[in-house]
């Protein structure tokens, strides 16, 4: 299998808050698999997640997409369209990241124009709409028309609009209702099938994460703790961090557990 | 047991431009001393408007009909004084967000000692930095100098629950009170919400959108859909062996950590509704797997199967207890 992306120790010091976000965090994603990265607030699992995308320069380290470095946003302009082909990002809460006062269409095609001025807008638009299960009659709709589960499905349209090999999904499904979630998840499996994508996907969820990854990575303070394919890391937990994480899931018998007294 | 709380027939309706706007549906429900109830919905089901109902809170621009008695006592006609004794004493209410229901610019102790401001002021701070002591905060006396910003979210919601226990009530609306945690501090904070409830006799309603989650923590669950109880029984019959279409499509979409991993996931079709886009018969006859077309044109009166009350004219059919196997199976 060859790797995709490759992170090499990736670290992000913020010095302002003296923080040391991620702290030399490596791993490979190969090519067609969905790599989930697991962890709990203040883990690091954005800012690794942002630094790949090139949204955030690292402090050290370096991350390399089909074995060649990736720059940090602000990008060369005549590299721009090419590195935003590689990577998309779809992100927790859709509301705050499509513009309200655009229509479907226009989220859409304005993305389609500045990748390929020459291509048929209206018929990319429609297909798009189509592969995430929404169709023609959303064209016009803005994003106040639309349900959480809709407006998640246009986010991940507008990610699909510039054929990416990658997208990242940072916490995709975790604002939306369980039946919804259902759903998106189904989609999201879905479109991996069927166009040869590579997830990197972010999540707090353990369920979710083992409906959608072959393996996993899980972060506590800045560090990778533990990498393992998805099943074996939920039935034989290796690190003590990943243990308690599993045991916190409710589920059939389970009681919640007091470990000690609040330190934070 | 005698029953503590007891709604019944609950409407609420909203006022807008259109008209009056249903957000719940003929409501009952009843809550034993020392019992816990868990209300379990989507979005937009109703169950925080319910909750607050308890209160006697309502939204504005609203008409409230039915009834709630609160230990014998019908909760609507209680005058200003005994609702303000009701309001400060006998119920008690944790929140998702802790950080909104806390005054930003007053110390933990301020917000602690506020509900006992009748007894002097060093046996105030005793009963504070105790209380806190029993939410599993040992350095009280120092946290009682801090101010909110300085503590996590889950250290600030043991505050809420300490708070909350202080005054003595008999019960505790909790709605959504882990929702913004991490699932380790969860884990934690429930388990400290249930030692409180065990020590001062607190009777729960439970709030969420976690099935799981309130299976493990209550002995009763009411699963409400579009401002309808869809399902209510034993917390163990509606967990395990669910009997409406909708219980057993959210069991159903909720991906598994243990037990057999779903293959695929079957999730409900649709979107969530709300309580005034259901038609005149069953709220949830559009999403349904199993809708007939009786269900569509009459709505389903709660009927007792087993143990439970369920809202379907077609529980009993094979084809939805086969649905509900097939999820005790893979658990």
């Amino acid at each position: 299998m060859t790797a995709i992306i490759q992170a090499r120790k990736l670290t992000k010091r913020y010095e302002s808050a003296d923080l040391l976000a991620v702290d030399e965090l490596s791993f490979d994603v190969h090519q067609g698999e969905c790599l989930a990265v697991v962890g709990e607030s203040g883990s690091g699992k954005s800012t690794a997640a942002r630094m790949i995308a090139g949204l955030e320069a690292p402090t050290s380290g370096e991350v390399l997409v089909e074995g060649e470095a990736r720059p940090p946003v602000p990008w060369p302009r005549a590299r721009r369209r090419r590195l935003a082909r590689q990577i998309q990002m779809v992100y927790q809460d859709p509301i705050t990241s499509l513009d309200p006062l655009q229509t479907v269409q226009d989220t859409l095609g304005e993305i389609l124009a500045f990748h390929d001025a020459e291509a048929d807008r209206t018929a990319r638009v429609n297909e798009l709409l189509d592969r995430v299960g929404l169709g023609e009659r959303y064209r016009a709709r803005r994003p106040s028309d639309l349900s959480g589960g809709e407006r998640q499905r246009v986010a991940i349209a507008r990610a699909l609009a510039v054929n990416p090999k990658i997208l990242i999904l940072d916490e995709a499904v975790s604002a939306l209702d369980v039946s919804v979630q259902a759903q998106v998840l189904n989609l999201l499996a879905d479109l991996r099938a069927e166009l040869g994508l590579t997830y990197l996907f972010i999540s707090h969820d353990l369920g979710v994460v083992r409906q959608v990854a072959d393996r996993c990575l899980v972060m506590l303070g800045g560090r990778a703790v533990e990498t393992a394919d998805t099943e074996d890391l939920l039935s034989k937990p290796e690190h003590p961090y990943t243990k308690r994480l599993l045991e916190a899931v409710p589920g059939p018998g389970w009681r919640p557990a007091r470990r000690q007294a609040a330190v934070a | 047991m005698t029953s503590l709380l007891e709604i019944r027939d609950l409407a609420i309706d909203i006022k807008t431009a259109t008209g009056w706007r249903p957000l719940v549906h003929s409501l009952s429900l009843s809550l034993n001393r020392s019992g816990a109830l868990g209300l379990v919905g989507e979005s937009g089901s109703g169950k925080s408007v319910s909750t607050r109902a308890v209160m006697r809170l309502a939204p504005e621009h609203s008409r409230v009909n039915g009834t709630v008695v609160y230990d014998g006592e019908d909760v609507n006609t209680m005058n200003r004084g005994r609702l303000r004794e009701y309001r400060s004493r006998q119920v008690a209410m944790i929140h998702q967000d802790p950080r909104s229901h806390i005054n930003p610019l007053r110390t933990v102790g301020d917000f602690l000692t506020e509900g006992v401001r009748h007894l002097p002021r060093g046996e105030r701070r005793e009963l504070a930095v105790s209380a806190l002591a029993d939410v599993g905060i040992p350095d009280g006396r120092r946290r009682m100098d801090q101010y909110p910003h300085q503590l996590s979210g889950g250290l600030l919601q043991r505050v809420m629950i300490a708070a909350a226990v202080m005054t003595g009530p008999k019960l505790l609306l909790a709605d959504e009170p882990t929702t913004a945690l991490d699932v380790t501090t969860q884990s934690e904070v429930m388990a400290v919400l249930g030692e409180a409830r065990e020590q001062h006799e607190l009777a729960l309603l439970f709030i969420t959108h976690d099935l799981e989650l309130a299976a493990a923590v209550t002995d009763r669950l009411a699963v409400m859909y579009a401002g309808t109880i869809m399902e209510e029984g034993p917390t163990a019959a509606v967990s395990r062996a669910p009997q409406h279409p909708y219980t057993i499509g959210l069991l159903a979409s909720q991906p598994n950590v243990r037990g057999a991993r779903r293959e695929r996931l079957t999730p409900i079709p649709g979107r969530p509704t709300a309580a005034h886009e259901s038609g005149p018969g069953c709220p949830f006859a559009g999403r349904c797997l199993f809708a007939e077309d009786h269900c569509r044109t009459e709505r389903p009166a709660p009927r007792l199967l087993g143990e439970s009350l369920v809202r379907c004219h077609r529980a009993e059919d094979p084809e939805i207890r086969q649905a509900a196997a097939r999820i005790q199976e893979e658990s």
